[in-house]
């Protein structure tokens, strides 16, 4: 299991399984997207716009979970000084951010139907929009150090008292929204689980975590050829391919 | 008392320095010699722990430095490239504000340091009026109010006319008598006299 | 001889940061100039219609006051990095989270509470009741340590790096989103204003255990 913390190791096993990771996320997205979009009934209070549920929901979910992953990873560069947990929570923000900036406009647009405006400032998709500025906060910061280490480094640090922080964040966005927001105006509810439901959503979760690992380890294995450049195993691996 | 093990220094994932030993005993001095680049600012810094080595150990009286922590800064004194003092203050005041975070220390020893340096005149400027060689001279009497057993030295000299020259390879043959440590780049050639001098090329 | 004890090392970096910065005014003035301004400009873009302007007055100061603050971030360390007194505080037989929380309170003695301290005046130009003028002042008072507090790891971050105050402000502005909400919200919310008092404090205990420590690491790694 160690053997993979070394980056030649690691670049291998990844490049195998890649091809295996895309092909199962293509076929859960593409089933989950089938039921959601089509075999699922329509919702008795919202109709078909619920369905952009099935987008939004697990894009969510994973906004949050790549950030804690991201952290995490950040938290064992810091401590084990491993070039690879460094990689891994390097690659993980573009991802974790594009799954953030998902949820708001598929928010948005679920919102619209409802709220008649675009934006409602509703207490989940404030704390959807903060997380988002620190996804942003956390590129900028590694974009800014030319230095790799002390880049995942700072950037770790960051990462670290972003996911502290998180909970208090979403705790004080909901206690604001519910100071401001009059009990009537309704928020972006889900509506009432059916299994028939419940069935792609969970298939389209799974399928845009697959997705998560598979576009993980792709920039993960462009980084770690980026940072051992002056390594001898990564001129045979560029010398192969030639 | 110093010993340093395989030590390896990176930066930009490159390793500046790799599979580095030698060992420092009282009274013993080390030159480190290379070119611009070379690694040297980079090894003092790892030296002092505020680089951390890529591998390789760094010990100190036969314990590891990261494990020692502070007793290990408290034996140590780094005058880097930059001066470490603040234009806002007199050099007095300077000194003062060194030797609160080390050993503590009363007006006199201050007035001391800075009569050995050449700086009683303007003890009470404040030191952004100084010249160049001035603020280097001050940086060097930090060196004496704070009497730590190991010297690291980057470039102490820079900037000095002869004369001071004289002044700084004295103190520093002083504290090598006393039983001190020394580590030290210089591109001046200066008239080391200790026990035993160590040199370390990083050119190669 | 003998080595100081930390609360005089600790006192030691306090009195020497506060020394400075008087000898360099224009680090006061400067944030609280930016804070007037600021706080001017918002009955120019929206009206001088009084009960509008009472009615955005806590959020309005609270909000200049996070971003004069942010401004003044800058000098907590960079200064100290260039001449290189940082890296002796570094090197110093000391626990660094220490040396930094004192430098916090330095830079919130000589930022924050200025900023305090002129909030009521600006506050009456925004046709604020005086009767609650002390919840204001109150919200500011616990406010103003926090965003030094959390200001401070963005500024260890972020040291010697171009792009600057900018890159700061995007690293912190986030993290400052429960203090604002708490803080504005203390003065808004009448009726529940000792429960976001209370919560601001609670927010202010926690900065002040957690943000030295973060605040020494960055800095370490900074210097590395």
């Amino acid at each position: 299991m160690y053997k993979y913390a070394s980056p030649k190791n690691f670049y291998a096993l990844a490049g195998q399984l890649i091809p295996w990771l895309a092909g199962l996320t293509v076929l859960l997205l593409a089933v989950g997207l089938y039921l959601g979009l089509f075999v699922a009934p329509p919702d008795y209070q919202q109709g078909e716009s619920y369905r952009i549920m099935f987008i939004h929901v697990p894009s969510a979910w994973m906004s949050l979970f790549v950030y804690v992953v991201m952290a995490a990873a950040g938290a064992a560069g810091l401590a084990w000084h491993t070039k690879i947990a460094e990689v891994l929570a390097s690659a993980c923000a573009p991802v974790g951010a594009s799954f953030t900036l998902i949820t708001l406009v598929t928010g948005s647009l679920w919102g619209k139907p409802m709220w008649g405006t675009w934006w409602a400032w509703d207490a989940r998709l404030t704390s959807e929009l903060i997380l988002l500025f620190l996804y942003i906060g956390f590129m900028a910061l590694q974009a800014s150090i030319d230095e790799p280490r002390r880049a995942a480094r700072a950037a770790a640090v960051l990462a670290l008292v972003g996911v502290v922080n998180i909970p208090i964040i979403h705790f004080s966005v909901e206690w604001w929204n519910t100071l401001h927001q009059p009990a009537s105006v309704s928020k972006v509810g889900t509506p009432s689980i059916h299994p028939s439901m419940l069935v792609p959503l969970l298939l389209m979760a799974l399928g845009f975590k697959l997705y998560f690992f598979t576009v993980v380890l792709m920039r993960m294995r462009y980084q770690i050829l980026e940072r051992e450049k002056y390594s001898h195993w990564v001129a045979e691996v560029l010398a192969a391919e030639k | 008392m110093l010993e340093v093990i395989n030590l390896e220094c990176t930066r930009g994932d490159r390793a500046l320095v790799s599979g580095m030993s030698f060992s420092l005993a009282e009274g013993e001095l080390l030159h480190v010699i290379g070119s611009n680049g070379s690694g040297k600012t980079t090894l003092l810094r790892t030296l002092c722990g505020l680089s951390r080595p890529s591998a390789g150990e760094i010990r100190w009286g036969g314990r590891d430095i990261r494990v020692l922590g502070d007793e290990y800064r408290s034996c140590l004194s780094y005058v880097g490239h930059n001066d470490g003092i603040q234009g806002e203050l007199t050099p007095a005041e300077n000194l003062q504000a060194a030797a609160r975070l080390g050993t503590d220390t009363d007006a006199a020893v201050i007035a001391h340091a800075l009569e050995q340096v050449g700086l009683t005149r303007f003890a009470h400027l404040p030191t952004k009026v100084l010249s160049q060689g001035q603020k280097r001279r001050l940086a060097l009497a930090r060196l004496l109010v704070l009497t730590k057993a190991l010297w690291i030295l980057d470039e102490p000299v820079s900037g000095l006319d002869a004369r001071s020259i004289e002044v700084i390879e004295r103190l520093l043959a002083e504290h090598l008598a006393r039983g001190g440590l020394l580590v030290v780049t210089s591109h001046q050639g200066l008239a080391w006299r200790a026990k035993t001098v160590h040199r370390i090329g990083l050119d190669s | 001889m003998s080595a100081p004890s930390l609360f005089a090392a600790a006192r030691g970096v306090f009195m020497r940061d506060v020394t400075v910065a008087l000898r360099r005014s224009t680090d006061i003035l400067t944030p609280l100039v930016f804070f007037t301004i600021v706080v001017t400009l918002f009955p120019l873009g929206v009206g001088p219609g009084p009960n509008l302007l009472r009615t955005m007055a806590p959020g309005v100061i609270w909000v200049a006051a996070l971003l004069a603050t942010m401004l003044s971030l800058g000098r907590l360390f960079s200064n100290d990095y260039a001449d290189g007194t940082l890296e002796q505080l570094a090197l110093a037989p000391h626990p660094l989270s220490i040396l930094v929380l004192s430098k916090i309170l330095a830079h919130w003695v000589l930022t924050g509470l200025p900023l305090v301290i002129i909030s009521p005046l600006l506050a009456l130009q925004l046709n604020f009741e005086d009767q609650h003028m002390w919840i204001l002042v109150m919200s500011l008072l616990l406010g103003t340590p926090v965003l030094s507090l959390v200001g401070s790891i963005g500024a260890a971050l972020t040291l010697g790096l171009r792009g600057g105050g900018v890159l700061v402000s995007l690293l912190v502005l986030p993290l400052y989103t429960p203090a604002l909400i708490f803080g504005a919200g203390a003065v808004s919310a009448r009726d529940l204003t000792e429960v976001h008092l209370s919560l601001l404090a609670a927010v202010l205990v926690l900065a002040t255990i957690f943000a030295p420590w973060a605040a020494a690491a960055g800095l370490r790694i900074s210097l590395d």
